[in-house]
């Protein structure tokens, strides 16, 4: 059958309601903390993107007699770290590579992870209960100390650091992603479409994406904050990313020796992850918030 | 009876309830069901909840695989004979919860395209076939059409939910309590739909209820199950005025009747059905049975036919049969 | 009752066999070959093979791995490559001092954010609501080892009142609780108690708030009858949840401590496995991780059975 003018007129008429993730974008738009938190996070992110062009200085050149200038000194407004190096320069640049070992790791979890728990979820029955016991394994060690345990196994390097996190994220997003779809599994209209005669494939894709992924989605995003913090400690301890690199996690290692010559100075990298942290954090409450209510 | 259009042969379906080895527990849902539907038909299943009316509407639409037994579509048995997917066309259900059974996510339209374009109907044919449906059930396709389910009241939900079934061209629709959850007015409405889609496409329906009457307006044959067994078959009229199982006739008088004159004042039925894990042996009735004796409580009683295609499983009848 | 926790522990042990198999791996994931820590560069072929037989490398990962299990059962978790010194001893030493501060920040993190919690979720709305609101977000946002050089900045260098680094007077490493060797604590133990402080102030506040509602608390409100009696019953409905969150906080801190730990120089498990990382000391790094890793299982095996047992409409789970 050709689709005639006709039915292409008639089509056009229906008026196509407010779709959900539309009023959850309205809600979220009331909530003015999130709304700050939110524009904090993108600026951190722009920063990122455009570092080179907003950083007065070369984040790696150091000059020998300006070690350890103090904040205010002339041409480095936030003084210069133990090798000479503008500060405000490698604040700015370390954006790029904290953001990116903090955010990363949580996107590929976030992936591999929502496919477990997608997959168990929705199959049920033995495949669910092996996956999820496989699962409680690794949910057996504190966070810290998994991703310590491996990047420690593993050495240092950037690679080693996002696959390390990227392994202690992977069990509670396929926890959450496992209940999510479980609940909605039961459902009638999911029986409904099995009784259409639709492959599993298609069930998922048509019916169960769409009403799972949000929540869990949600659920990763406020990982992210734990996540900066994560990846910033192991920098902190010599994994993952080296020197000379510019990231606030080996900032903060590199400069602890000179916290009795110039305590504050020593301080600023922790204040960025400070910052990154808690605004992903409250971002993803307010998204929580604005997902929560009921239809 | 012609080659029924569709039957279920000895269905058995016992759910896990914890335990292993030995101490394995189950729940006996539905155990050794069988009956037929002609076609054009309205066949009734009543009970209490838990009876297994609902598991046999999942078997009965294969979204439930029986332990043993077998469903047929026009005497080929689904599965081996009649693939599966073609039976999804041939036979479908409508839910009792009219919310839970549409995606929150989907617009009406597109949840009642859905099932044709799984059959290989193109996305603007089946969203065609949508409209036309949603204004055959009395929704304005043009006002409905985009909305959500959440925008919908539990009436108009459930004519979306009947237009989602009719989208197949299905021959036997298996109505699950479909109209329990509305009010009486709009109960009414829906029901008035249900009879007149009957007529106009010549629909098998299976119509579960609690409503006894409801189920005696709208069928033609009424199934009464107790804890997972069939008690009583028979034609609506023999059934409801002549009752051959005690079952049966507790539930009538347990039935708020219209004639306030008739209304009974004791309650037939006291208690709750006993536990489906761990049936009572014999007939499962003699628990709660006022007229139960000997052989009740010990032997499982066979099927009698007590009339034109009227059976019913109690041991009074072999009685009335030896008296005769 | 019995049967819950014959079942809990049941359940349990695949799990430690699960943990301690991705211990013996964490070896085997780790670059290079494991000898070449141990032996000297310029190793002859022979003595390299002669190496392999004696720490069992050349047999299959099954028949390794049991071997170890079977050691590690019997509390050998094989010698440090940079001391030479038995793992579990190392292990064993530093967990005393993990422990100390673990138990102390579980304490202070739990008192505070109890009271903070308890005080919000009272006057639910206030200001001193959002303020311990405000507290929580911040707590579990703040990078603690970050938290800990600012507490040294404040207090060691600039103010000069307590010791910023090690366990007691002169590198001191057996521990007294005396005021010389308890002023090495507070840093590390306040700097550690707020990571569990914002998730405690968090829960007590929502169980509170809860527990309120409900119709008969709310109606003794509405008489103003706020007495002993209503708190009472707030406290023991809210004390399974809260001390279930203790109990895994304190799990978490055990393992979470190597952060905190490297800040101060506190001579724990998290030291250790920061030496272990640094000298690439792989024997100490597995052994630290398995016994880190079995005392959070077992802490959370307890943390089930106690609640269970205080509240036993748990016990379906």
């Amino acid at each position: 059958m050709a689709v005639t003018a006709e039915t292409v007129a008639h089509l056009a008429k229906i008026e196509k309601s407010q779709g959900y993730w539309r009023s959850v974008w309205t809600r979220f738009l009331r909530d003015k903390v999130a709304v700050c938190a939110g524009l904090v996070a993108a600026g951190l992110v722009l920063m990122a993107i455009f570092a080179p062009w907003i950083a007065p200085a070369d984040p790696l050149e150091g000059s020998m007699i300006k070690r350890l200038s103090p904040i205010g000194t002339e041409g480095y407004p936030l003084g210069a770290d133990e090798l000479g190096r503008d500060m405000l320069s490698r604040l700015i640049y370390g954006a790029r590579l904290s953001l990116f070992m903090g955010v990363v790791p949580v996107l590929i979890a976030f992936a591999i992870g929502a496919a477990i728990g997608i997959a168990a979820g929705y199959l049920g029955g033995w495949v669910n209960t092996i996956t999820m016991r496989v699962l409680d394994v690794l949910y057996a060690f504190p966070s810290v100390l998994l991703a310590i345990a491996i990047s420690g196994a593993l050495g240092a390097g950037i690679l080693n650091g996002l696959l390390s996190l990227t392994v202690v994220f992977i069990p509670p997003i396929a926890r959450v992603a496992e209940s999510v779809t479980t609940s909605v599994r039961k459902l009638e209209y999911i029986e409904a479409a099995q009784a259409s005669g639709a492959s599993s494939l298609r069930i998922v894709r048509d019916h169960v994406l769409g009403n799972v992924l949000g929540p869990i989605f949600v659920y990763a995003t406020s990982l992210i904050s734990v996540s900066m913090i994560l990846a910033a400690g192991l920098s902190f301890l010599g994994l993952g990313v080296s020197p000379p690199n510019a990231e606030w996690g080996l900032m903060l290692n590199t400069l602890r020796n000179a916290i009795y010559v110039q305590p504050w100075l020593a301080a600023l990298p922790g204040v960025m992850i400070f910052l990154t942290s808690i605004s992903f954090n409250m971002l993803s409450d307010g998204l929580r918030s604005a997902m929560d209510v009921k239809q | 009876m012609s080659t029924p259009i569709l039957s279920a042969h000895n269905l058995v379906k016992h759910f896990n309830a914890g335990g292993f080895g030995a101490a394995r527990k189950v729940v006996r849902a539905v155990d050794d069901v069988s009956f037929e539907l002609a076609p054009g038909e309205t066949l009734g299943v009543v009970g209490e909840s838990g009876c297994g009316k609902s598991t046999t509407a999942r078997l009965l639409v294969q979204l439930l695989r029986p332990d043993s037994g077998s469903v047929r579509y026009e005497g080929k048995v689904v599965g081996p004979e009649l693939p599966l997917k073609a039976f999804r066309s041939k036979v479908q259900m409508v839910f009792q919860d009219s919310f839970a059974s549409l995606n929150p996510r989907m617009t009406m339209i597109d949840a009642v395209a859905f099932g044709p374009t799984v059959h290989g109907m193109s996305q603007s044919d089946a969203t065609r076939k949508a409209q036309d449906l949603l204004d055959r059930v009395g929704l304005d396709p043009s006002r409905f059409g985009g909305r959500y389910a959440h925008e919908l009241s539990g009436g108009q939900r459930q004519r979306v939910n009947i237009a989602r079934a009719l989208a197949f061209d299905p021959q036997v629709i298996v109505l699950d309590e479909a109209v329990s959850a509305l009010d009486k007015s709009v109960e009414a409405q829906v029901l008035n739909l249900l009879m007149d889609l009957r007529r106009e496409r010549g629909l098998t329906y299976v119509f579960i209820s609690h409503d006894l009457n409801v189920v005696r307006h709208i069928s033609d044959r009424v199934m009464v199950m107790y804890l997972g067994e069939v008690a009583e078959i028979g034609p609506a009229e023999s059934l409801y005025s002549a009752p051959r199982h005690p079952y049966t006739e507790a539930l009538l008088a347990a039935m708020p009747s219209l004639d306030p004159d008739r209304r009974t004042m004791e309650a037939p039925l006291a208690g709750d059905p006993p536990n489906p894990i761990d049936p009572p042996p014999g007939c499962r009735f003699h628990t709660r049975c006022s007229r139960a004796f000997g052989p009740c409580s010990s032997q499982v009683p066979p099927s009698h036919t007590v009339g034109k295609s009227h059976v019913a499983a109690c041991h009074l009848n072999s009685v009335k049969e030896q008296v005769a | 009752m019995l049967s819950f926790i014959l079942r809990r522990v049941l359940y349990t042990v695949p799990i430690m066999l699960g943990v301690s198999l991705v211990c013996f791996a964490l070896v085997h994931i780790s670059p290079g070959d494991p000898l070449v820590s141990i032996l000297p560069p310029d190793a002859s072929v022979e003595l390299q093979q002669q190496m392999m037989a004696i720490y069992g490398f050349d047999r299959s990962y099954p028949e390794q791995f049991l071997r170890w299990l079977g050691l590690a059962l019997q509390g050998d978790l094989g010698n440090s490559i940079a001391t030479g010194r038995p793992v579990a001893s190392e292990v064993f030493n530093a967990v005393g001092n993990t422990l100390i501060l673990a138990v102390t920040a579980t304490i202070i993190g739990f008192t505070l954010g109890g009271l903070f919690g308890f005080v919000a979720g009272y006057f639910r709305d206030s200001w001193i609501d959002k303020l311990a609101t405000a507290i929580s977000v911040v707590g579990v946002s703040v990078p603690h080892y970050w938290l800990g050089m600012v507490m040294v900045i404040i207090f060691s260098v600039e103010l000069r009142w307590l010791p910023a680094t090690g366990a007691g007077p002169g590198g001191s490493s057996q521990w007294v609780w005396d005021w010389e060797h308890m002023q090495y604590l507070i840093l590390p133990a306040i700097t550690m108690s707020v990571i569990p402080m914002g998730i405690v102030a968090r829960t007590v506040r929502a169980l509170v708030a809860d527990i309120l509602q409900q119709e008969f608390v709310s109606g003794l409100r509405a008489k103003g009858l706020l007495d002993r009696g209503v708190l009472a019953h707030v406290i023991k409905n809210a004390a399974p949840t809260a001390l279930a969150v203790m109990g895994l906080q304190l799990g978490y801190l055990l393992g979470g401590s190597i952060l905190i730990e490297t800040v101060f120089s506190w001579p724990g498990t998290g030291f250790l496995l920061g030496q272990a990382i640094f000298q690439r000391d792989l024997p100490l790094l597995q052994g630290t991780i398995l016994v880190l890793a079995m005392f959070f299982v077992i802490l959370n095996l307890l943390v089930d059975v106690a609640q269970t047992s205080l509240d036993p409409r748990l016990q379906r789970g």
